[in-house]
């Protein structure tokens, strides 16, 4: 099981979280001009690396609150977490 | 003034108060249903003005860190989020509360609600109190990171619960939604037997 730190309860069970999915995915600011192609990138398309992943995790059991994570995807280490309007540190993914 | 109705505790059917003795001796643990409690949903950016007005409506400032609570003449304010408070009062005083909150807070992008019925609380204490709590919850519950004073919301046997501890004896009040209050009390009853347990009023 992995332990996350929300970064306003601290160190918890990932029993706690709910997973979000890939974070920092800016919704088009006109959707009705974008190609169906370009559409579909925004809602379906997602990374799947092996190694540094940027995603979003939410204290479900907890304060409830969204925020960000850095998690390797290969050996589950998470090597930063953030809150929600904030830039991942150092170099990103 | 709204209709009354015939108000009964989460836990009434269980007839714990034919259970209940005076002095629980050696029981390692103790338990009890406290009954209408009354708790008040607090919402609202932590700015100055605000925890002025809300500071001068309960007699203390809402904490700002996270997971404790504060408190002063039989009122509570536990800590649920960086916008967010329980505020518990002793049952009947969540209206006096709620009014006082609200004629602090006019013209504020606040929220004040009465969710009183929302959960139930179960008292628990005695010396084995924390062994009971740590067969079912994923929170570090040792003194050097949970002591009285601290609260968190976390699972307690897989239901959501918010978990204060009010004395180093140890005791916590455990709230939690009140459809889980039957289950949550036998769980913890059948989690407490090994320790001997005590029912008492609440």
């Amino acid at each position: 099981m992995l332990e996350i730190t929300c970064p306003w309860c601290g160190p918890r069970d990932e029993t706690e979280f709910d997973y979000g999915g890939e974070a920092h995915i800016d919704r088009p600011k006109d959707p009705d001009k974008l190609t169906d192609e370009a559409w579909a990138e925004y809602l379906f398309m997602r990374k799947n690396p092996k190694g540094p992943h940027l995603e979003r995790w939410m204290h479900a059991c907890g304060c409830r609150r969204w925020f960000n994570v850095r998690r390797d995807t290969f050996t589950h280490e998470i090597t930063a977490v953030y809150r929600m309007g904030e830039k991942p540190p150092g170099d990103g993914a | 003034m709204p209709e009354t109705y015939p108000r009964q505790g989460a836990l009434d059917h269980l007839r714990l108060d034919a259970r209940a003795v005076d002095d629980p001796g050696d029981a390692g643990v103790v338990m009890c249903a406290r009954r209408f409690v009354g708790k008040v949903n607090l919402r609202g950016r932590p700015t100055k003005r605000f925890r002025e007005a809300a500071g001068g409506a309960l007699g203390f400032a809402p904490p700002v860190k996270p997971n404790t609570a504060a408190g002063a003449g039989g009122v509570s304010a536990l800590w649920l989020g960086p916008d967010e408070w329980l505020i518990v009062t002793p049952p009947g005083r969540e209206g006096e509360v709620i009014e006082g909150l609200r004629a602090r807070l006019g013209g504020q992008h606040a929220a004040v609600t009465d969710v009183s019925e929302g959960r139930a609380v179960i008292g628990l204490a005695g010396p084995r109190a924390r062994e009971v709590l740590m067969k079912g919850c994923p929170l570090d519950l040792h003194p050097r990171a949970f002591k009285a004073g601290d609260c968190a919301q976390s699972t307690l046997a897989r239901a959501l619960v918010i978990v204060h501890q009010t004395s180093d004896a140890p005791a916590y009040d455990v709230y939690v939604e009140r459809s889980f209050a039957d289950y949550l009390w036998r769980w913890l009853e059948d989690a407490a037997t090994e320790y001997g347990l005590a029912v008492i009023r609440g």
